[in-house]
């Protein structure tokens, strides 16, 4: 058993240490800004800003780079329709195929900006514990509801982990071996409802064991965050790096950095 | 001789689709300061028996009569679970918050305590069952035993009345058992336990009764062996 493990969240870096409020915040508003980007030059900048991110946070690269690969085993598949499929100029032909030259820098595009973020929320968000970031965000006041059904999910995440582990193993104590066959399908089709079946008794037993210590409804939050100096200057540089972004985005009225 | 604390009339109750009902016409009376102890074979009603006084599960008749108020709606029941706390048989059904003061604080806040006071309620509590240190550890990754003695803190921190205990000591190792009779022996609550093992119960409680569909009949226990 292993566990769901939160490899990020440990550390002592500048970016460990910040209040995660602030961190919550840019992360999102720099995750928005990134998103809506349409120039190349603007998403490079947004680039180049989770890249310095990532140092600060002082994270272990090999583990980085192994998640950054599984999202972009995703990405892959853009790249195989996307030049083939967008209309535009066609750069050059592939037998019958031809490649648009639109197609290839919006694949292009589409990598550095879901990178760009991923390395982003891997630097801001991923090095918040789930449980301070589930409290951080209630009290950034967001709605109640959303914050405990994040820590709900995560607390109870582990047991069903458990629980699925647990079934995995008596299966296999009996012999049972996955191949391709309808037996494998049952059996797995089994443990994937009995896992459901579990979940929704727990689901009921926690909700009756919360009835019997008075819940009506409200959650109270005990947490309180402190907001230290180094925090304001981090939200401050922030928001300067930021502006030069939409600089780069939006521009100045007659100064056209769009490419093409 | 005392009003009685909790009282079960003439209640009927079966599981839906059930070939018969777990209890017929069912008579019970716990008295205060009574430690009993409930014992029977799996499936005989000793759980659902609890569910019953929390309001978890209601008859389909008979009357339920707790701190001589009968008891019948949702709204009744939400006073009932003030005075009266369930421990239950899985403390992971019982942990649901982040870390172990939360989760104790937690019962206390829905009582209306402010959160400082609910803190100070949830460290003297934690306290009291010789936890301490274990406010900002994180519930899930306790171990069984101190899951246990943690939810058994979420529930006394609330100050019931009347404790009822589901199968308290499933799953726990002996030095965790002796932890828990000491715990118990010092509560001065009207106690009700739900067990398996003759040995915990004689040393918790002073008279046993076996749960049958129609009737809770005490039966005499032998007396207890001098262990501590």
């Amino acid at each position: 058993m292993n566990g769901i493990q939160e490899p990020f969240a440990d550390g002592a870096s500048l970016l460990h240490r910040l209040d995660p409020r602030g961190k919550v915040a840019v992360a999102a508003v720099f995750a928005a800004t990134v998103a809506v980007a349409k120039a190349v030059p603007a998403v490079l900048a947004g680039f180049l800003l989770s890249l310095v991110g990532l140092v600060l946070a002082r994270l272990p690269l090999k583990q980085v780079i192994g998640r950054l690969l599984v999202a972009n085993s995703f990405i892959l598949f853009l790249w195989l329709v996307l030049p083939l499929t967008y209309p535009g100029e066609a750069e050059f032909a592939l037998g019958p195929l031809s490649v648009s030259r639109e197609g290839l820098i919006l694949a292009g595009l589409i990598t550095l900006k879901s990178n760009t973020l991923l390395i982003a929320l891997i630097a801001l968000v991923a090095t918040i514990p789930v449980v301070t970031l589930g409290q951080a965000l209630h009290m950034m006041r967001l709605p109640n509801k959303l914050c405990h059904l994040l820590l709900f999910t995560y607390r109870y995440l582990h047991v069903l982990e458990q629980e699925f582990y647990r079934l995995v193993q008596a299966m296999r104590i009996r012999g049972f071996q996955p191949r391709t066959n309808l037996h494998t399908y049952r059996s797995c089709a089994y443990l994937a409802a009995m896992l459901l079946v579990h979940s929704y008794d727990r689901a009921d037993r926690v909700f009756q064991a919360m009835l019997c210590r008075g819940f009506h409804g409200i959650f109270y939050s005990l947490r309180t965050f402190s907001w230290h100096r180094r925090d304001g200057v981090f939200v401050v540089v922030a928001v300067l790096a930021l502006a030069v972004v939409l600089y780069l985005e939006w521009g100045l009225p007659g100064v056209t950095v769009r490419p093409g | 001789m005392s009003e009685p604390l909790i009282e079960l009339k003439n209640i009927t109750f079966g599981y839906p689709r059930a070939a018969f009902p777990v209890f017929q016409d069912l008579n019970y009376q716990l008295l205060p300061g009574k430690h009993i102890g409930l014992i029977g074979p799996n499936g005989c009603g000793k759980t659902t028996l609890l569910h019953l006084i929390m309001g978890l599960l209601r008859p389909q008749a008979g009357r339920i009569v707790v701190f001589g108020q009968e008891v019948a709606k949702e709204k009744d029941f939400v006073q009932v679970r003030q005075k009266v706390g369930l421990l239950f048989q899985n403390a992971d059904d019982q942990l649901f918050c982040p870390t172990v003061i939360e989760d104790v604080a937690f019962g206390p806040l829905n009582q209306g305590k402010r959160p400082a006071e609910a803190i100070r309620i949830a460290r003297d509590t934690i306290a009291r069952l010789g936890l301490e240190g274990f406010e900002e550890r994180v519930t899930y990754k306790l171990s069984g035993g101190e899951k246990k003695l943690v939810a058994l803190a979420t529930v006394l921190a609330m100050q019931p009345q009347v404790l009822l205990l589901d199968e308290p000591t499933a799953g726990l190792d002996e030095p965790t058992k002796h932890r828990l009779i000491h715990v118990l022996r010092d509560l001065e609550l009207t106690l009700m336990i739900v067990s398996h093992e003759n040995e915990f119960l004689e040393h918790t409680v002073k008279e046993c009764c076996h749960v049958h569909s129609n009737s809770c009949e005490a039966i005499p226990m032998e007396p207890r062996r001098k262990w501590f």
